[in-house]
């Protein structure tokens, strides 16, 4: 066998696809992991139907997994693949649109069947009616490939056929030169006790890279070095809801708090109800509820009781949840509501990103009844999010919201694995009510100074029996109270405090890749970080001048926003919505803010945000021309 | 602080003006609880009142314990919280038939379910109070009330029924007015471990006055379960209980047995001696008889059963999931969150890049 050309690549962005069965998460989470192992920078993009198993073959079942890797920092899963391995007709095509001409693409050819065909709605074959002109397509038998190689396995044809993601992945290892070794050991263990079926798997694997380095359909195979440009330190990968899980473990550990999570299972946040269920030896109590309404309930009880509360879920949770969140402001105790946004109205989009929850964030509660409100930007930035939000929720004894999204959540990236020592210490903040000295009275209502926080007694504290509740309670003493002057102050009282957190927080500051002299600054929030970084780098690169800043609080938002946001002629604000954090920032800051919106259920492209940058710079390059 | 020994009712209660009003039912209920508090043997700080809204679930306001007025419908949501975040603490939910079986229905037979350590104290007065005289899911068919001015179409729950169906382990009823009896059903039910839920008929004078006069005033009608005791009522214990084939429950007059002034024995209903009478079992596993029993007056229209339904052990929620957390830790150590951070498959970037988790390319 002749030696292959190896070629160097900086950047590659791969995308499997196949049948909701064919196990195409899984492959490209064991191939992301391989990748961050040999220290690729990672981003991914999984993109998976509603529905558990859609009709086999049907364009509807087809689940896919974008994975971007590189030799450098990356910040998005990629906007095009240049790979597309598609294990069957549907597969390709429900993603040949989004393929640029010249692109890879694999296909298992044994599933391109007529009735396969038929159901992904071709008319004729695609491999040879000239649709995949223009791109270099290998067709692999992948399915007798690996039934072959497992001849003399004991297993039935259906389960030897279910190895054929194993295949697949063994086969884009050799092709990018991954090693097999983690994998196998993965395998090992996911499979100890079935050790017929690791040994299936792990043979379709080899199977897999062995046919790539012996079959003369490939005459290339390709490297992707170590990213050198991450900062030091040591790495792993992780996903946004394991990122948000821990998180919360951290806050429970450093403020002595055990957590007790209320949740009720909804995608895309049950992998945090999931997660925390693991960790019972850190003392965290996961109850699973009877709805979200209970979810939240017994969180708040939980927070009452002295513990660290907490509840996650998307949207349509959130909605039933409100009451509840009210009735915390109202208490004024500490409780995290986690949102994984996904798409909506309604039940929407449950399996897709969104960031169209802000505003229910903001102000989704009868009366006045302002919320801290915090962000996650990428995968492993939910982490310190979920820290920075129980900060919050204990200091100032309030509700906070944490934002994650869809493609947060499932999406993954290498994470710098914190020192324990250098994360908050929030010892200091539950700060319980000791029992009274000498029968002083107890002043459930009264408020610490500076942080406005009223004092946390906890049921077993004898002398400090006191009673909260949601009807207005007059200042201090907490007693039930309907006088008007008192619902006014103590209205003011619960804005003040939240208001409060504005000097409590890092100042808004511009990305460092920003333009001192740009004229255009571009604001983000969430998940769009990402995306927003690499348009920026796009469009600096084509020699334009633009600013970037990320809003990490969005209630409050950093003291200097309004002064920072006028530096600019122009500001635009790209959003997985209809403009709601330029609906905040035009209402609060009386700045201009033009939108970039687009709600597909996708993180945005870089490339359309460049484009979207760039207009803005142009139309005012052209305002200021002198002949108009 | 308290000295358990010495706490007496007045301890018990809060300095807040009582807001009921005049003649409501709910302030023998407080009484009673207040006078039951001392018995318990807890110090105050260990005791919890959760409810949610309406007039009943004012309660917590009255005790001079902790306690958390939560909104409509969620206090089994919130006391569940509690319940099993600290274990060691004896909580009590105060709710109305509304509260508890309306808009919060769901999460009170999940509570119940769930075998929580819950003293729930439902008040039925079959009337939305607070809101101003609705008929609740409590009210009698055909109820005439400022929502229902043509007569309520809806079949009502029995509450006892509903817990029984939800799997409560304590299940009881009492009436506002019968302190005594009152006393020791929430004394018994605070005792208990597990979710335990005592209906107690309350009169609401304003909206819905009379609603019990059939228990509340007529006291032969009330059938008063002991268990191992025959099941036995009247005046003079001159009618009784007897099965009647299948899981159906007769009500009978008992031979021998003195009858009230101007009543003939046998006349209305079958006449059997007393050993043939329904002995109660409220620890029976099987929950059926305590429900046939639940049956014998949907609403309290005439002879109605009062006391102890049905009492059985049940491993309590929060101990067990406190028991999974010691038994975690025990396994696995308690947690080490730098171990729980870095898993398993990690790689090292930069200047000390000598160790790999997991066979990766190190890299200086
Ligand atoms: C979410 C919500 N819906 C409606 C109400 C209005 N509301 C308050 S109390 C109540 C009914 C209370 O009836 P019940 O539980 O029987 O208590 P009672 O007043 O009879 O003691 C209603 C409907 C509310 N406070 N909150
Ligand atoms: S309305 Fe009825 S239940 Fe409410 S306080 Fe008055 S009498 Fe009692
Ligand atoms: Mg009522």
């Amino acid at each position: 066998m002749a030696e292959k050309t190896v070629e160097h690549l900086d950047t590659v962005t791969i995308r499997f696809a196949g049948d909701s069965g064919d196990g195409m998460q899984l492959t490209g989470n064991r191939f992301t992991s391989v990748s961050a192992l040999v220290g690729n920078d990672v981003a991914t993009l999984p993109d998976f139907p509603a529905e558990i198993r859609a009709p086999a073959g049907s364009l509807p079942g087809v689940s896919g997994f974008q994975l971007h890797f590189a030799d450098h920092d990356i910040l998005t899963p990629g906007d095009e693949p240049d790979v597309l391995v598609a294990m069957n007709p549907a597969a390709l095509k429900a993603n040949l649109d989004e393929l640029p001409k010249g692109a890879t693409i694999i296909v298992n050819s044994d599933a391109f069947t007529k009735p396969n065909l038929k159901k992904a709605r071709y008319d004729s074959d695609p491999r040879h009616d000239g649709s995949l002109e223009g791109y270099r397509v290998y067709e692999v038998p992948v399915t007798e490939l690996t039934i072959g190689a497992l001849e003399d396995v004991d297993l039935s044809k259906k389960a030897k056929e279910r190895a054929k993601n194993m295949f697949a992945l063994g086969l884009m290892s050799w092709m990018f030169s991954r090693p097999l070794d983690p994998t196998i050991e993965w395998i090992e263990s996911k499979f100890a006790g079935a050790p017929e079926v690791a040994s299936a798997n792990i043979t379709a694997l080899k199977a897999g890279y062995n046919f790539g380095e012996t079959t003369e359909i490939f005459s290339h195979r390709y490297e992707v070095e170590p990213a050198q440009d991450l900062p030091p330190g040591t790495y792993r990968q992780i996903t946004g809801n394991q990122a948000i899980s821990y998180g919360l473990v951290a806050a429970s550990e450093r403020s002595g708090l055990p957590l007790f999570l209320g949740g009720y299972p909804i995608t895309p946040a049950s992998d945090v109800l999931h997660e925390l269920a693991r960790h019972k030896n850190f003392g965290v109590r996961t109850f699973q509820a009877e709805d979200e309404i209970s979810g939240v309930g017994a969180a708040l009880g939980a927070s009452f009781a002295g513990q660290l509360g907490a509840t996650v879920t998307s949207g349509p949770g959130v909605a039933l949840k409100t009451e509840t969140i009210g009735l915390a402001v109202a208490v004024e105790l500490p409780l995290l509501v986690l949102n994984v946004q996904r798409g909506g109205p309604s039940t929407g989009l449950p399996t897709k990103t969104e960031q169209a929850d802000l505003l229910q964030a903001m102000f989704g509660r009868n009366g006045e009844a302002p919320v801290p409100v915090i962000a996650a930007s990428t995968p492993g930035d939910c982490f310190d999010a979920a820290v920075e939000g129980a900060r919050l929720a204990l200091k100032y004894r309030t509700p906070v919201f944490v934002l994650s999204d869809g493609y947060l959540a499932n999406g993954a990236e290498p994470w710098r694995i914190p020192d324990v020592e250098d994360l908050p210490d929030l010892t200091d903040l539950p700060d319980f009510v000791a029992p009274p000295e000498d029968g002083e009275a107890f002043e459930p209502f009264a408020r610490d100074p500076e942080t406005l926080a009223r004092p946390w007694a906890v049921p077993g504290t004898p002398g400090r029996e006191h009673r909260v509740g949601g009807l207005e309670k007059a200042d201090r003493t907490g007693n039930i109270s309907y006088d008007p002057e008192n619902h006014h102050h103590m209205t003011q009282m619960r804005q003040a405090k939240v208001d409060r957190i504005a000097d409590d927080i890092p100042p808004l500051a511009v990305g460092e890749d920003s333009d001192a002299d740009a004229d255009v600054l571009v604001a983000g929030w969430g998940s769009t970080a990402g995306p927003i970084k690499a348009a920026v780098r796009r469009v600096r690169a084509r020699g334009h001048k633009v600013a970037r800043v990320h809003f990490h609080h969005l209630n409050p938002m950093p003291a200097n926003t309004g002064e920072l946001l006028g530096r600019y002629r122009r500001v635009l604000v790209p959003e997985m919505n209809n403009g709601q954090l330029s609906f905040l920032l035009r209402a609060r800051y009386l700045v201009d803010a033009v939108g970039y919106n687009r709600i597909s259920g996708l993180p945005f492209g870089s490339g359309e945000l460049a484009d979207a940058i760039v207009e803005q710079i142009q139309a005012l390059e052209q305002d200021a021309a002198p002949t108009r | 602080m308290s000295d358990v020994q010495t706490l007496t009712r007045k301890d018990f209660s809060s300095d807040q003006e009582v807001r009921w009003c005049p003649g409501c039912g709910d302030y023998a209920i407080l009484n009673t609880v207040q006078g039951v508090m001392p018995d318990l043997g807890l110090p105050r700080e260990d005791i919890v009142f959760v409810s949610g809204i309406g007039c009943a679930a004012r309660f917590p306001y009255y005790m001079e314990t902790y306690g958390f007025h939560g909104i409509h419908g969620r206090a089994p949501a919130i006391a569940t919280g509690i319940a099993a975040a600290r274990p060691e603490l004896k909580v009590f939910v105060a709710t109305g038939d509304g509260d508890a079986l309306s808009i919060g229905g769901n999460h009170l037979i999940h509570a119940m379910r769930r075998n929580t350590d819950l003293t729930i104290l439902m008040f039925n007065n079959q009337i939305y109070g607070l809101t101003k005289g609705q008929y609740s899911p409590t009210s009698e068919l055909g109820k005439i009330t400022k929502s229902t001015p043509h007569g309520s179409l809806e079949v009502p729950f029995n509450p006892v029924s509903v817990a029984l169906g939800a799997e409560a382990s304590f299940v009881a009823r009492s009436i506002d007015n019968e302190r005594q009896h009152l006393a020791d059903m929430i004394k018994r039910a605070a005792e208990h471990r597990g979710a335990a839920f005592v209906e107690i008929y309350q009169n609401c004078n304003i909206f819905n006055d009379g609603a019990f006069d059939a228990v509340r005033k007529n006291v032969p009608n009330q059938i008063r379960l002991e268990h191992g005791e025959p099941v036995r009522f009247g005046e003079h214990g001159q009618h009784g209980v007897v099965m009647a084939g299948g899981s159906e429950l007769e009500v009978v007059d008992v031979e021998g047995a003195e009858p009230a002034e101007g009543e003939t024995l046998g006349a209305q209903r079958r006449l059997v001696p007393p050993d043939q009478l329904l002995v109660h079992d409220a620890h029976r596993d099987d929950a059926g008889l305590a429900f046939a029993l639940s049956r014998l007056a949907h609403t309290p229209t005439g002879p109605t059963p009062i006391g102890l339904f049905r009492q059985v052990e049940r491993p309590e929620y929060g101990e067990q999931m406190q028991a999974q957390l010691d038994d975690a830790r025990l396994r696995k150590g308690s947690g080490d969150l730098q171990g729980l951070l870095t898993g398993s498959d990690t790689w090292t970037v930069g200047a000390d890049a000598s160790s790999n988790g997991h066979g990766g390319n190190g890299q200086a």
